[in-house]
Parts: C-alpha cells; sequence; structure tokens
C-alpha cells in the first residue's frame, strides 16, 4: 500500500457513465480545479461508428486539458483522457495507456470493466472509482476490482441519476465508500485533487 | 497488480515461449492478464502457476490459449473512411506498379483482407496484385483462407462497404447459404495465406503495400519498434504502410524512413532513397 503521506494518496480517477453521462460528466468535471493533482481517465459508452464528439462536449469551458490519450502515452496528473470509440482503453502497470478491440463487453466498446480493471492493477490505494448514470451492468465488476485493491469507491445517488441500473448494479456488487449527488461527487474529486500540488 | 501475480503471469510466457516459440512477454500486459483471467475462469483451473502446468503438459491446453492470445476481432472495411482514403490516395500511387506486392501483417479471420480483394478488384488492379497474408496462429488463418462468414454480419459490412466508397451491390461478392456467407473463391486467387510470427520472424520480401491494423496495439513499445523496423526493411522505396486509428510510427526509431500520406488514417509512405527522397521529404514538410 504506497501512496505516501496523507495529503496525495490519490493519484488518478476513473470514471464510468453511460446513458445520460455527457451532462454527468460536465457536472463532475466542472467542480474540478484548473490544477488538479489527479488523472482523470473516462469510459462513456457511445454510438460505436459515430465520430466521437465527446472530447468537444467535455472540454467545452473546462480549463483542464481532455483529450483521447497516444496509445502508451504516460498519465499525468492534470489531464482528462478519454477513451476512443470501438476501442478498450486499459492501464498499464508502468502507468501508460493501451488500447484494445477486443470483443465489447456489456455491449460496449470502450468498456468501464476494461478500464477499472486495469486502473486498479496500475495504481492499487492510489485510485478512486467512480459509476455515474447508466442503463446497463458496466463497470460494477471493475468497481469491485478497485475496491479489492484497497481504493476508494464512489457510485452516483441511483435516485438522483437519469438512469439508475448502473448505479445500483454497482451498489449491488461492492461495498461503495460514497453515494453522492453529482454535485457531490465534483466536491469529494475537488478535494481530492488539491492536494499533491 | 499484485507482485506474486505479475511474477506468475511472466513465468507463464516464459514457459510459452520456452516449450511452444510464441513469444508473448513483449505483449501488453493489460491485455494479456485479461486474456489469461478469460482462459483461467473458463478451465476452471485455480490460478496461473496451475495453468502453467497445464500447458506445459497439455498441448490442446495450449491451442485453446494460443487462440485466446490472437485477436480473433475483425470485419470487413473496418474504419470506413481508412478504406476511403485506401482508394482514393493509394490506389493511384499502386497504379504505377506493373506488379503489386502487399503484406497483410496479422490478418487474423481474414476480414480485411478479402476487404482489400475487393477494393482492388473494383479499381482494376487485382489481377496484377498479390497478397500476401499472415498470422501466427495457423487456426485463424485456416478460417481466413475458408473465407466463410456470418450472414447476420454482411448488413453491417455492407454499410462499411458503401461508407468506403463501394458503389457495387454487396452481396456480389459472397454467396448466402443458410446462415453463412462464402466469400467469391475467386477474390481469393491472388491472396497467399501463410504463417508469419511479426514477433520472431524476419523480413518478408520487397512490398509496395504492408498493412498492420490494430495488431501493434497489443505490443509494448520495444516489441512495436521491432515491427516497425521490420515493415521498414521490407518495403521498397516509396512503398506505404498502414496502421490501425490508435497506432502510430511516432515513436519508432524508424520514424524518419517515413512521410504522413493521409495522416488521420494513419497511412504513411516511406521515402525514396538519394534525390527523389529529397524531393519527397521536402514535399512532405
Amino acid at each position: 500500500m504506497s501512496g505516501g503521506t496523507q495529503g496525495n494518496r490519490f493519484a488518478a480517477a476513473v470514471i464510468g457513465a453511460s446513458a445520460g453521462g455527457v451532462r454527468a460528466l460536465q457536472i463532475v468535471l466542472g467542480a474540478l480545479p484548473a490544477q488538479c493533482g489527479l488523472a482523470i481517465c473516462i469510459v462513456s459508452h457511445q454510438v460505436p461508428k459515430s465520430k466521437s464528439y465527446l472530447v468537444d462536449l467535455l472540454a467545452d469551458g473546462l480549463e483542464l486539458p481532455v483529450r483521447v490519450p497516444d496509445e502508451k502515452e504516460e498519465i499525468a496528473a492534470g489531464n482528462v483522457y478519454v477513451a476512443p470509440p470501438n476501442y478498450h482503453m486499459l492501464i498499464e502497470v508502468d502507468r501508460t495507456v493501451s488500447f484494445s478491440i477486443d470483443l465489447p463487453i456489456h455491449f460496449s466498446r470502450p468498456s468501464i470493466d476494461v478500464l477499472f480493471k486495469s486502473a486498479a492493477d496500475a495504481y492499487g490505494a492510489e485510485l478512486v472509482g467512480v459509476i455515474l448514470t447508466g442503463a446497463n451492468g458496466d463497470g460494477s465488476l471493475g468497481l469491485k476490482r478497485i475496491a479489492e485493491c484497497g481504493g476508494m469507491t464512489v457510485v452516483q445517488d441511483p435516485e438522483t441519476a437519469e438512469a439508475g441500473e448502473m448505479p445500483r448494479a454497482a451498489l449491488a456488487a461492492t461495498p461503495v465508500d460514497h453515494v453522492l449527488t453529482l454535485e457531490g461527487i465534483g466536491g469529494l474529486l475537488a478535494g481530492l485533487s488539491k492536494s499533491t500540488w | 497488480m499484485e507482485e506474486s501475480e505479475r511474477i506468475e503471469i511472466q513465468l507463464l510466457l516464459e514457459a510459452i515461449f520456452r516449450k511452444y516459440g510464441y513469444d508473448f512477454r513483449n505483449y501488453s500486459q493489460a491485455s494479456i492478464k485479461r486474456r489469461i483471467e478469460h482462459r483461467l475462469s473458463m478451465s476452471g483451473l485455480d490460478s496461473i502457476s496451475t495453468m502453467q502446468h497445464a500447458l506445459l503438459y497439455d498441448a490442446a491446453f495450449m491451442d485453446s490459449l494460443l487462440l485466446d492470445f490472437s485477436t480473433n476481432v475483425t470485419e470487413m472495411f473496418r474504419d470506413p473512411s481508412f478504406y476511403l482514403a485506401l482508394r482514393q490516395k493509394v490506389v493511384p500511387l499502386l497504379r504505377e506498379y506493373p506488379f503489386i506486392r502487399i503484406w497483410h501483417a496479422g490478418c487474423a479471420t481474414g476480414e480485411e483482407v478479402y476487404s482489400m480483394a475487393i477494393l482492388l478488384r473494383e479499381e482494376g488492379l487485382l489481377k496484377r496484385a498479390r497478397i500476401y497474408a499472415t498470422d501466427f496462429n495457423e487456426v485463424v488463418l485456416d478460417k481466413a483462407r475458408e473465407g466463410v462468414y456470418s450472414l447476420e454480419q454482411m448488413k453491417e459490412y455492407t454499410t462499411n462497404y458503401q461508407k468506403a466508397g463501394g458503389n457495387e451491390p454487396f452481396s456480389n461478392y459472397y454467396t448466402a447459404r443458410y446462415d453463412s456467407a462464402i466469400i467469391d473463391p475467386s477474390l481469393r486467387e491472388g491472396i497467399l495465406f501463410s504463417d508469419h510470427n511479426l514477433v520472431t520472424d524476419g523480413v518478408f520480401g520487397e512490398m509496395h503495400l504492408i498493412f498492420c491494423r490494430n495488431v501493434l496495439i497489443y505490443f509494448d513499445r520495444e516489441l512495436q519498434n521491432r515491427a516497425l523496423c521490420l515493415f521498414s526493411d521490407s518495403l521498397c522505396d516509396g512503398g506505404l504502410l498502414c496502421l490501425g486509428s490508435r497506432e502510430s510510427l511516432r515513436f519508432s526509431s524508424c520514424s524518419g524512413d517515413f512521410e504522413d500520406l493521409a495522416r488521420e488514417e494513419k497511412i504513411y509512405r516511406k521515402f525514396m532513397q538519394g534525390d527523389g527522397g529529397d524531393v519527397g521529404r521536402n514535399a512532405g514538410e
């Protein structure tokens, strides 16, 4: 359980969202400071064949840089990385990005489970996993793995989610540290992201 | 990842290499781990170390793992915009050659090989082209040779084909039988399927076009570099290299051998040596 002092225990947050995800992500990311001590990695389910507008939608009005990472790029704090359509995004143990075209999980590629499980291996207790609104069960196994590796788990309150199924599936799969509104999640991540600078 | 687990995975890959000669030691770990976990849960074995024992003493178990380690996910005219660029920017260059040699490295079950053959036929080039389609996995290569795919997928492939600039009825290229689509065997005449391993095998002839998409993403940087230099060495001057949409030459030691032909679609052209090269280089910048 590395992670150093109390102040900088967390290095990265992974966020998974599906139906209703764009608006939810905008609210959560909007709460983060411009100097963010966390790296943020996002999987949001999209129509696989469509050109991705997700990066543009999320970057709009945000000071943090948002982009699809390069393959094998090193993950760095203060950046928001978005999985591209039609690829799974994984984090290697040396904290670089990999992509794969392996079969979709829960009909989804990128899959939240794939990102979360690999990130749990890479970051252990230094990781925060966040499940937002969505209408399927993707992400719950990944969140469980994050909990098992000592990371922090956060789920959007299903009552406040545009689609409650994904948060509910996550809550059923694993003990969760925080169940919050979108504003609450934004505030929590903002607090965690301040300490490292 | 726990240290013990990482050691188990490394030992498993070492055992595969020493017993069977397939070298996955420089594959991206995160994907390899997913595939090992998948086989572990399918097999009912209780640990990666037990799997190691199983694969050493049971070649059939190794065969199933080998299939897991191959990337068997592909489609016809995958990324239509890429095939459109192939038609618009690459085909005119290929026309210059009296005979066209194409290497499709990591062809998996062959869907993209037949896509290329269709495109070449429509452009009147198939008769003077030879496509060398390679993969390290014989099981997958056999499927590619057969050219029999699920009929259900043809609807999606037809859409891809049309977006890629295809104007023929796509059903001209296959025969439906029960729930299968049998690819027109005459497309196969110019294709030679054979065994080649990008990790351990060497240069593959003098090619005009090398096609290797969504294979390098499974390699670490070192192995990517090996493969890319192998491609550079296997291309003639002015030859073309097509990579997957998330792949790039940028970090390889042979990136200086190439210029962008279609940047967004990851199509590169190898510089000419000597005078022609300087012209090409200046024009590219």
